[in-house]
Formats: structure tokens, C-alpha cells, sequence
């Protein structure tokens, strides 16, 4: 019996896991070229600086696409259906993860979702806004 | 000026108790008696995906082959095309004369494939493998709902392409799955992801591959008609599916144009396509990407069976990863298709006065692409 996945955050990653334990989503911003970065990353991947702050996103953002999975992982299987989408944040990032709160018939692309930090483990779910 | 001399399969479908040397082995013998050659003329080796963390390395070993020229380079399912195009490059460079790309995989009789794995997710992986979206089908039934919301592409015209797939490998004796399917068949298929049906998806199979390819000094006494590498491209965009910049265009459009341009022709010069078909998604995705159709166009160019065979677009002749054959890493087998098709040696699937063809290869979660125009 395998167990279901969690994340292992590494010296880049960790302040965005601990964002999520204390219910927060935190995302970088470089402080060369201003842009919003996710993942989190030790250089820029636009200007090529090196440093790069971490700043609460506002958790708001649309669905850019999604889909309904019913043939899943073994870990998932009894949660079936359910919904993975991605998620262009309003900072302009884009982030893969599950909705909650809303049926899998009603979700459509370019649906206002926020974060809704639950789960165990602790993940950055999104549902309806 | 490099040609393409001998291409084999292995056995394919379910072989064990062999193993992926095993296949490798047997379809590189056969490939090199296909052009006549032995192990001693081989001094290019290029391999990924087999067993050990060096593939070009352990069939070196296998085969008693001391190359001057490796690669083992691995952008996934795409890999073999790429190595096409190295080989390609490292002969017109004067660093070998007879390369030697291998291919092996018991994923069906060692059941090794899975959907996903629990546990600690590290890496780049570590914000998409916790969500339990199962790989590698979720990725691409992302890139399907957007195309689908983009430019209206139906179930049913996803459906075309698989229905049409398999009609060309009821005409293959060596591919897995010959029985007819309806376009209905496929919509009743069970979802795995949607907008993903079980028939959109590819096979899960045993299976190996051999492709030489040779200075064009070595393809002036060849047994059998050289194909002639016209043109090649590569490239790729991400690794994980939510940093694609684009999910509806493939790295193909990058790898596809330097392939053309290289080779100077366009799409419609060419008389049979052989394109990665993971999912029924993906040969939309490229048919759009090297520029068969327009962009949002090829759920409706694909309509009619048009790709089927007695189709004025013949494409996917053996059967594809659909139906014919699909262990894993799929590109090997666009390269002996096509290779076969301008030999005009494909029996009941031969395509009439098949003079220039186009193998695509995709990798990863519509990661990679590699392209090769080959000419008599």
C-alpha cells in the first residue's frame, strides 16, 4: 500500500509549503523585472536575477482549463470523480490544483475560483468565487 | 546528405519472458541485415528509455559496440526522432558513418505502468504530482478541454481519429488492436479523464524498435531503396503541463518549420504522416502545429475519416500507438513506418506513390517535438 502523495519542500520551496500550513499563498515576485514566478524558483526565469521576494498572492483567480478524472492514481481512487484544473492566478501565474465546493458537471473554463487552503496534506485547493 | 538504410520492429504486443535488451537486440540485428551491415560497421550508438541510466551505453555493451558517436539524450516519447536528426547532424560532421538507433520495453508484461505514485513528490514536481491527476492522460485532457473551449473541437471529432487509426491497423497483421471501432464505440468507451475516453487513449504494449541511418557514401550500395533524411527539427517547451506557454500548441510548431524549411517543402508536398498519437488530442494538437491545418482546424480536418485509409490524408498508416503498437516511448515507430511507406513496401497499407513523408515525435505531456521530413 502506497500512501497518498505530499510535498517535500526543498530550501527554494519551503516558504511557500509553510505559507500554506499557516493558511496563506504565498508566491515570488523578482525584485529585477517585478514579475510574479510559480514555481518557486532561485533565479528568475524572465530577467535572470537572482533575487526574489516572496509576497501573498491574492488567491484570486479563473479556471484556464480543468478536467474530470475517474480513472485515478491508486492513493485517489475513492474520491473519484473529482476535478484538477489550472488556475491562472491574478498575478499572472498559472497553478495546477484541485477544485473544491462545486460539482464536476458545473465547472467551466474561465471560472472565478480563490484559494481554499484544506486537506491532509495541507494543499492550496480552490473552489467558486 | 544521410539516408535511413534498415528499420525493424521486435516482437511486439506482449513478449515475455523477454526483456527490453532482448527486443533491442533482435530489432537492431535485424535492422543492420536490412541494410546489410554488422555490429563491427556501427559507430554511432543513440538510444533512451531502456534499461539502466544510459541507454546508449548498456546496448554498447550488449552488443559488443564501441561507438565514436553516443547520445542518450531523453525528452521522452519523442526521443527517437531527435536522435534521427543527431545522427543526421554527426554524419554530415563527419563523426560516424553508420549510426544505430534501439528502442525496448516490457512496461505491458512487466505491468510497470501506472497512473501515478504516492508518497513524497520533490522537485519541480513537487506542485503538480499532490493533486492525483493521472499521468500521463490528465495532462493532455487539460490541453483537450482548452482546445475544445477555444475553437469548439467535439468528442466526435477526437473520436474521428481513433476510429480511422484503427481501420489502418486492421490492414497490420503485427498491430495489437484490428478490430473495426465506431466513432460511437469510442464515445461509449469508459472516461478515464474527460474530455479522454479509454479508446482516445493510446495502448499499453510490449515492443522495440531499430532504425540505421548511414552517410550517403555507405547509401550508394544499400539492399533496399535508401529514404533520405530531408530535413529534422527539435525542440520543447516544459516539462510539467502547467508551464506550457500555450496549451493548444505543441513544440512541433518550432521542430515542424525547421524541418520543412530544411528540407523545402511545405505540408502539402507530403503523401503520408506518421505523428505521435498518445492520445486522439495530440494528433490534432500537431496536425495544427507542422501546419497541415489552421489553427482550431483540425477537429474538422480530421472529420469524414479523412485520415483513414482510401482518406486524402493518409496518417497513422500502421496502425499508431492507438492500435498497432505503444510501449511506452512511440517515436521509434513513426521513423519505420514512413520508412517502409517511401520504400513502398507496406502491402495492403501502402499508400500509392508515397514520395515524401513526415514522422513527428511528441514527448513527455506535449513537452517535446521532433520532426523529420524524409524523401526517396
Amino acid at each position: 500500500m502506497s500512501e497518498r502523495a505530499f510535498p517535500v519542500p526543498d530550501a527554494v520551496t519551503r516558504p511557500f509549503w509553510d505559507g500554506v500550513a499557516e493558511g496563506v499563498l504565498r508566491i515570488q515576485r523578482c525584485r529585477g523585472c517585478g514579475r510574479h514566478v510559480f514555481y518557486p524558483r532561485a533565479v528568475c526565469p524572465f530577467c535572470m536575477e537572482a533575487d526574489l521576494e516572496w509576497v501573498e498572492a491574492s488567491g484570486a483567480g479563473v479556471v484556464h482549463s480543468f478536467t474530470v478524472v475517474h480513472r485515478a492514481p491508486p492513493d485517489y481512487r475513492d474520491e473519484v470523480p473529482y476535478v484538477v484544473a489550472l488556475v491562472d492566478l491574478a498575478e499572472g501565474v498559472r497553478m495546477m490544483t484541485r477544485l473544491v465546493d462545486v460539482a464536476p458537471a458545473g465547472v467551466t473554463v474561465g471560472m472565478p475560483v480563490e484559494v481554499a487552503i484544506q486537506g491532509e496534506p495541507r494543499l492550496p485547493y480552490f473552489r467558486p468565487r | 546528405m544521410a539516408a535511413i538504410a534498415g528499420v525493424a520492429e521486435s516482437d511486439l504486443g506482449e513478449v515475455a519472458p523477454k526483456t527490453a535488451m532482448q527486443l533491442q537486440a533482435e530489432a537492431a540485428r535485424e535492422a543492420l541485415a536490412e541494410a546489410g551491415l554488422t555490429f563491427a560497421d556501427v559507430d554511432a550508438l543513440l538510444s533512451a528509455g531502456g534499461d539502466g541510466y544510459a541507454p546508449s551505453m548498456a546496448i554498447g555493451e550488449y552488443l559488443g559496440i564501441t561507438p565514436r558517436y553516443t547520445d542518450s539524450t531523453n525528452v521522452g516519447g519523442s526521443s527517437f526522432v531527435v536522435h534521427a536528426g543527431h545522427a543526421y547532424r554527426a554524419i554530415q560532421a563527419g563523426l560516424c558513418e553508420v549510426a544505430l538507433i534501439t528502442y525496448g520495453s516490457t512496461q505491458r508484461s512487466a505491468a510497470s505502468r501506472t497512473l501515478g505514485r504516492g508518497g513524497g513528490v520533490r522537485g519541480t514536481y513537487q506542485f503538480e504530482g499532490v493533486w492525483g491527476l493521472p499521468a500521463p492522460v490528465g495532462p493532455y485532457a487539460l490541453a483537450a478541454t482548452r482546445h475544445m473551449h477555444e475553437y469548439g473541437t467535439t468528442a466526435e471529432q477526437l473520436a474521428e481519429v481513433a476510429v480511422a487509426t484503427r481501420k489502418w491497423a486492421s490492414l497490420n497483421p503485427k498491430a495489437f488492436m484490428r478490430d473495426p471501432i465506431t466513432i460511437q464505440d469510442v464515445l461509449a468507451s469508459r472516461w478515464i479523464a474527460q474530455p479522454l475516453h479509454l479508446l482516445d487513449c493510446c495502448l499499453v504494449t510490449d515492443g522495440g524498435g531499430a532504425v540505421v541511418i548511414v552517410s550517403a557514401e555507405r547509401a550508394r550500395d544499400l539492399p533496399r531503396p535508401p529514404v533520405w533524411i530531408l530535413g529534422h527539427g527539435e525542440s520543447h517547451t516544459h516539462l510539467g503541463i502547467s508551464s506550457m506557454p500555450d496549451l493548444t500548441t505543441t513544440p512541433a510548431a518550432l521542430s515542424g518549420a525547421r524541418a520543412f524549411g530544411m528540407a523545402g517543402v511545405t505540408p502539402a508536398d507530403v503523401d503520408v504522416v506518421e505523428l505521435y498519437d498518445s492520445f486522439t488530442i495530440t494528433v490534432l494538437l500537431t496536425l495544427e502545429a507542422l501546419g497541415f491545418c489552421g489553427r482550431g482546424e483540425a477537429g474538422a480536418f480530421v472529420s469524414g475519416q479523412r485520415t483513414a485509409p482510401g482518406g486524402d490524408f493518409p496518417m497513422n498508416t500502421n496502425g499508431g500507438g492507438l492500435s498497432y503498437c505503444h510501449p511506452g516511448m512511440y517515436g521509434i515507430f513513426t521513423l519505420i513506418e514512413a520508412t517502409r511507406q517511401l520504400r513502398g513496401e507496406s502491402g495492403p497499407r501502402q499508400v500509392e506513390g508515397a514520395r515524401v513523408a513526415v514522422a513527428n515525435g511528441t514527448g513527455g505531456v506535449l513537452s517535446s517535438a521532433a520532426t523529420v521530413v524524409l524523401g526517396q
